[in-house]
């Protein structure tokens, strides 16, 4: 079966620095790959250049056998490839139920003409949107807070938020930054247990960026690891903990702490 | 009724009985004629004010709705006097237009954010003002000065508006027709906003990076929205040049902008009806001090600096709190 998504040779130079360096691997349908690598190995850059957030300077990324790189986010996005950002980035001013209402924009039947004059579909796409943002919330447990304002939540539910409306755009990819940064140990395990149940229930395929290790190791049917750009391993988590290439980009971080 | 509460419709009832026959009754109790030259101009200033509060609701500063107030009455004028159109054509017309070149104008300009799109339209209306002193067509500085009152138009024989250069009172009329455009300019604005353009417009006001990753053609929406705007804008200015039977380069200045930005603020950026109340105010406000003489400046501005520091969210969160969409 050929992979869902592929990362091909991707570069990514800003002026002299390389991001990225000719970074290769594939994502399998219905896996959860995370991309692990110390501060400043270009995994954010990575997942910008995937969602199509950034421009790569070379090399491609291929979703469903099409080049997804290079284009508009929102295009991106349509074809399935959505990616959630850390906490501070949400619609502070909505409830939670109104995020995820909004955030099913690609499920639209009714043109936006049609919205304004509240025609039949519009009518019949708003009563759907809302059902399925309750169902939703009740999915990932959130269904106590659906009425509060966004900028009222702890940093938890705005994670789970997050989540929540990148779900409700149907997404076939689903990008996570540090979902599990600065939370203690069973927010995290919560974070852990709900993520796999996105890949088990709603069939969405999981890429993270993450820094943290136990979590990673928990989670992952396969890791990605970076350092200094450049792809230094892959392979699944018993494999990484045990690649002496890994152990060294990490322990001997002497070099990436004065780079920093 | 259409999704209101009856509160909501007895309260437009209430809005409308007040000027379409309240104001009437009053200024004929009075006799202050002159009220209704006021009161259209607060209309159809409250008009271009919609269209910069739109703006603001995908997180824009627009100083310069006085340049498409300006195309507005240009395109208005020079279509009625040179081209011998009926106005009630050249008004859609001279909307249309401002539109157009909002469009164009606004493919390059959009991707800026904040202060820097803030200060390209403060340039705007110097441009058209500069543009209009130029090009021919426009007459320089001289303007256009003999524009017609609007004729009257029938279908099929029946009258459907009425000839304004046959009436004995303009002013009341003109007073009804820019308050039926306001009436109108607002539904559609209230409709707007709480449809799903308005729902995706708040989504890129407060994170536009999000917006685009839940599939919004935000640039795409962008101009759309600035269209919308400067159509608002080319409205309210074409009716202006009517009223006036003239258009002059200084016809809109830049204090113009600036003061259609400062209604927003001052009736609230979270309130379809905030820029039609912060007109009121805002144009009443400085003729009731227009006896205290040189001062009159001082007063004003200490005024709007007070009420923009303990108000941040405009006149209408007295009554309604913070950000409810009313």
């Amino acid at each position: 079966m050929s992979p869902l998504l592929q990362v091909k040779n991707v570069t990514k130079k800003y002026g002299g620095l390389t991001a990225n360096n000719a970074i290769s691997f594939d994502v399998a349908e219905n896996e959860i790959l995370s991309v692990i690598g110390p501060n400043g190995a270009g995994k954010s850059t990575l997942f910008k250049m995937i969602a199509s957030f950034t421009p790569t300077t070379s090399g491609e990324v291929v979703f469903q056998g099409e080049r997804i790189s290079n284009l508009k986010p929102h295009i991106v996005a349509r074809k399935g490839v959505v990616r959630t950002f850390q906490e501070t980035t949400i619609f502070k001013s909505m409830t939670v139920r109104e995020s995820v209402v909004v955030a099913q924009h690609l499920r639209a039947k009714a043109s936006l003409a049609g919205y304004f004059w509240g025609s039949k579909t519009a009518k019949e796409d708003v009563t759907a949107f809302e059902r399925y943002a309750d169902e939703l919330l009740e999915f990932l447990g959130m269904s106590h807070i659906a009425g509060e304002q966004a900028s009222n939540l702890p940093q938890g539910s705005l994670r789970a938020l997050g989540i929540a409306i990148g779900l409700a755009t149907d997404p076939k990819v689903l990008l996570l930054d540090e979902p599990f940064a600065g939370m203690n140990h069973d927010e995290t395990m919560n974070m852990v247990n709900l993520v796999r149940s996105v890949r088990d229930e709603r069939g969405v395929t999981v890429m993270l960026v993450e820094h943290d290790m136990p979590a990673v190791m928990n989670i992952s049917d396969r890791i990605v690891v970076l350092n200094f750009g450049e792809k230094v391993a892959e392979g699944t988590p018993s494999e990484i903990q045990n690649n002496e290439k890994v152990i060294e980009a990490y322990l001997g971080s002497v070099d990436d702490e004065i780079g920093m | 009724m259409f999704g209101f509460t009856s509160k909501q419709l007895a309260r437009v009832g209430i809005f409308l009985f007040m000027i379409f026959i309240g104001v009437p009754l009053i200024v004929g109790a009075t006799g202050r004629w002159d009220f209704y030259f006021t009161l259209t101009s607060v209309a159809l200033l409250a008009i271009a004010s919609a269209g910069v509060w739109l703006t603001f609701y995908i997180g824009r500063i627009n100083i310069g709705q006085g340049a498409f107030a300006l195309i507005g009455a240009y395109v208005s004028a020079i279509l009625v006097v040179k081209a011998g159109w009926s106005f009630w054509i050249s008004l859609p017309a001279a909307g249309l237009f401002a539109a157009v070149v909002a469009i164009l104008i606004g493919l390059p300009i959009l991707r800026l954010r904040g202060v820097y799109f803030a200060m390209i339209t403060l340039v705007l209306t110097q441009v058209v003002t500069l543009t209009a002193l130029a090009l021919p067509i426009t007459n320089g500085a001289r303007g256009i000065s003999n524009i017609p009152l609007p004729s009257g138009i029938s279908v099929f024989g029946i009258p459907i508006l009425p000839d304004f250069a046959a009436m004995e009172n303009t002013k009341l009329a003109f007073y009804y027709t820019a308050c039926i455009l306001m009436i109108i300019t607002y539904a559609a604005l209230y409709r707007l906003v709480n449809s799903r353009l308005g729902h995706l417009c708040r989504s890129m006001q407060q994170n536009e990076e999000l917006a685009s990753s839940i599939g919004v053609n935000i640039s795409y929406i962008r101009i759309v929205i600035f269209a919308i705007s400067s159509f608002f804008g080319g409205i309210g200015g074409a009716m202006f040049g009517s009223i006036a039977q003239s258009v002059y380069p200084s016809s809109f200045q830049v204090a113009d902008s600036v003061n259609f930005m400062l209604n927003c603020f001052l009736g609230g950026l979270g309130y379809v009806f905030g820029p039609m109340l912060g007109t009121l105010v805002l144009y009443f406000g400085w003729d009731l001090l227009f006896e205290f003489g040189k001062y009159q400046m001082l007063i004003y501005s200490t005024i709007l600096i007070v009420i923009i520091r303990f108000l941040p969210n405009g006149l209408l969160s007295i009554r309604f709190g913070k950000g409810g969409d009313k």
